[in-house]
């Protein structure tokens, strides 16, 4: 199976260039929260910092062909490429991060990346690797009952298609014709472990196996993504089934900010792939394209991070939740 | 009011939600065409199709865990675990999943699901369609476990455990299903969650029991009142978690003496944790330990006979268990 690629440009994939600069604005603030969570983590501020560099093009790809409202999003907790074009902003990352009460996702309860919006779809997430596909397989089963053409999206790394979860899924939305996507955000690593001995045969393929299609995709191309997730949407939209997408990418940081990744890995080889950083190739696509010059790049690039340093100074001053707040929220009242 | 079994009331309740709710639907292993190897869902695909009364693969994750998904995709799913013994696979999704969905969101999402699950000892059902599982599930908070005994209770407890906005563990005592028929009210009955139920009064002892061996502390209780003149208050919990501790602490005082018997492997049952609120919370009021009658620590249950039957706590155990603590 050839790895796809653009093979069209943005007009052929009915993309405008206010798409393309939405597209751009996302992947680029994606980055900037997520730098300057380290930073707070290496000030002491941020106790743990889980990072999505690498993979926001696969992120923003995907999840641009979500209907807001519509659609259902279980993300993985890299996936704040998703959770931003979605409507969660730079602030709610950073109260996220520190944990302080208004944090949308829990409340100070969760670790950051641990995302949740009823508002916005985006379905409460957890640590358990590949816990999600059985529930988005549930999610996207109501809208097949009730004949609606919601979609659901779910997503996980490589290492969250070892586990029987995937496996379970992936049959039950074959065997129902499920409006579900799956996206295996395949970022080379699991915490230390290789793909090479994580995976067996291709991840993609195994979509074959449960009668419905799988593509490989190059993760570090948002166009491609978003061209297969296009694809995957429709199908599943149109009544058709799911799709199995699995982009290649790269998980450009450590796992965590408790992990020291010189123990398992070369930093020549970190240096290949920010060779091939997906935000840098898209902006040369749009400079190519004269869709982005030098100082409309430099102008957005100073927007956000204003927007960075105001939503981590609110964040820093936003206060925690009570202590006894710890004790609330156990049960839902009728 | 109809004359039913508890079999018959666990399905009566499901229909009656189903025919009220559209979003209330079954899903599990063999519930659809063949209607459950108990039978309690039998009949409900034909009336409810087979999108709501839904054949699923041999899967317990996938069975909760969609479960969930439905859930927060607008439905009341009331998924089905064959026997209890099954449930270790979908552990992670009932209690890392179901039950924090409240928490962790701070309130935004809930996740009202029922898992129905037949849990307890049956003359050949052997190790894995014999065990007792509610102390794995009664250190879970966010999750509600119940475990009612009669037609009446279930039938009601059934419907107000789907309406319930949180994850509900519904155990079924499978040697319970056919044992006693009573009287179950047509209409729209309820017992709320969290509720005991003193079955008789009595003022010398108290015994705390449910599923089978609660049948079997009803009886011996009627003996020893007959035989002994001793009087038995029997409670029986209902819902286990989140624990209706007034109403045994209240018996506690009440007779100062305490027994607490369940089929389920003594060590680390749910009976400790009865036993120890009664021991810490009616210190003052015992006249005599609080003793609790369980099954030995060895798996549930042989398969043959005579090994399964001494394995459980007898009838002749627990009335010498209720005659000791009322000599205190």
């Amino acid at each position: 199976m050839a790895i796809r690629e653009t093979s069209a440009g943005h007009e052929a994939l009915g993309l405008d260039e206010d798409d393309l600069r939405r597209m751009h604005y996302y992947m680029l603030l994606a980055r900037r929260v997520d730098e300057r969570s380290w930073i707070l983590n290496r000030q002491g501020k941020a106790a743990f910092v889980i990072s999505c560099q690498g993979q926001e093009a696969a992120q923003v790809g995907a999840a641009y062909n979500l209907l807001p409202g519509n659609d259902f999003l279980y993300p993985y907790y890299r996936d704040s490429g998703m959770t931003l074009l979605l409507g969660q902003t730079p602030r709610d990352q950073f109260l996220s991060l520190l944990g302080k009460k208004e944090d949308p996702n829990s409340g100070g309860r969760q670790m950051p990346g641990h995302y949740s919006s009823r508002r916005l779809n985006i379905v409460t997430s957890s640590a358990p690797v590949g816990i999600q596909y059985p529930q988005a397989a549930g999610t996207a089963l109501a809208y097949r009952i009730r004949g609606e053409d919601g979609v659901v999206l779910v997503c996980g790394g490589e290492a969250s298609t070892s586990g029987g979860d995937w496996h379970e899924a992936m049959n039950f939305a074959g065997i129902h014709d499920l409006p579900l996507v799956f996206l295996v955000e395949n970022n080379v690593y699991a915490i230390s472990v290789h793909a090479e001995f994580q995976v067996a045969g291709s991840i993609a393929k195994r979509a074959e196996g449960y009668g419905f299609p799988g593509h490989e995709v190059d993760g570090n191309d948002v166009l491609a993504v978003y061209e297969v997730a296009r694809d995957a949407f429709g199908r599943a939209r149109a009544g058709e089934g799911p799709t199995l997408i699995e982009a290649k990418t790269y998980r450009i940081t450590a796992h965590s900010s408790d992990d020291d990744d010189r123990r398992y890995r070369e930093r020549e080889e970190i240096e290949e792939w920010r060779q091939k950083d997906p935000i840098v190739r898209f902006e040369k696509y749009l400079m190519e394209n004269d869709i982005l010059d030098e100082s409309e790049r430099d102008e957005i690039s100073e927007r956000i991070k204003a927007e960075v340093a105001e939503a981590s100074k609110y964040a820093e001053g936003a206060s925690f939740a009570d202590p006894e707040d710890v004790l609330s929220g156990v049960y839902a009242e009728a | 009011m109809e004359t039913m079994n508890l079999l018959q009331a666990i399905h009566e309740g499901l229909a009656e939600e189903m025919r009220s709710d559209e979003s209330v639907m079954v899903l599990g292993e063999d519930v659809g065409r063949a209607g459950g190897v108990f039978r309690v869902t039998q009949g409900l695909q034909e009336e409810f199709g087979a999108a709501r009364v839904m054949d699923t693969p041999l899967a317990e994750s996938l069975i909760v865990g969609s479960a969930i998904g439905l859930s927060v995709n607008g439905m009341r799913p009331v998924a089905e675990i064959q026997f209890a013994d099954f449930i270790p696979p979908a552990f992670d999704q009932i209690v890392n999943e179901a039950a924090k969905f409240h928490y962790r969101s701070n309130g935004d999402w809930n996740c009202p699901i029922t898992i129905r699950a037949p849990y307890g000892v049956v003359p050949g059902g052997a190790l894995y369609h014999s065990q007792s599982i509610e102390a794995w599930f009664c250190n879970t908070p966010g999750l509600k476990v119940v475990a009612p005994t009669f037609p009446a209770d279930a039938k009601a407890m059934i419907k107000s455990s789907i309406r319930d906005p949180n994850p509900v563990l519904f155990l079924e005592h499978k040697r319970t299903y056919r044992l006693i028929k009573e009287e179950v009210p047509d209409e729209d009955h309820e017992v709320p969650l969290g509720e005991a139920r003193v079955h008789r009064e009595g003022a010398d002892i108290t015994v705390v029991a449910y599923g089978l061996m609660l049948y079997t502390a009803l009886e011996v209780a009627e003996k020893l009142s007959e035989e002994h003149g001793i009087q038995t208050e029997v409670v029986e919990p209902r819902t286990l978690y989140p624990l209706d501790k007034e109403t045994i602490l209240d018996s506690a005082k009440k007779t100062g003496k305490v027994l607490v018997v369940s089929e389920a492997n003594l060590t680390g049952s749910f009976s400790g944790e009865i036993a120890a609120i009664v021991a810490h919370e009616a210190f003052e009021w015992l006249d005599g330990p609080v003793m609790r009658l369980g099954a030995p620590d060895v798996p549930a249950a042989a398969f043959a006979r005579p090994m399964m039957d001494y394995f459980m706590p007898s009838a002749k155990e627990i009335e010498a268990a209720m005659l000791e603590l009322a000599r205190y």
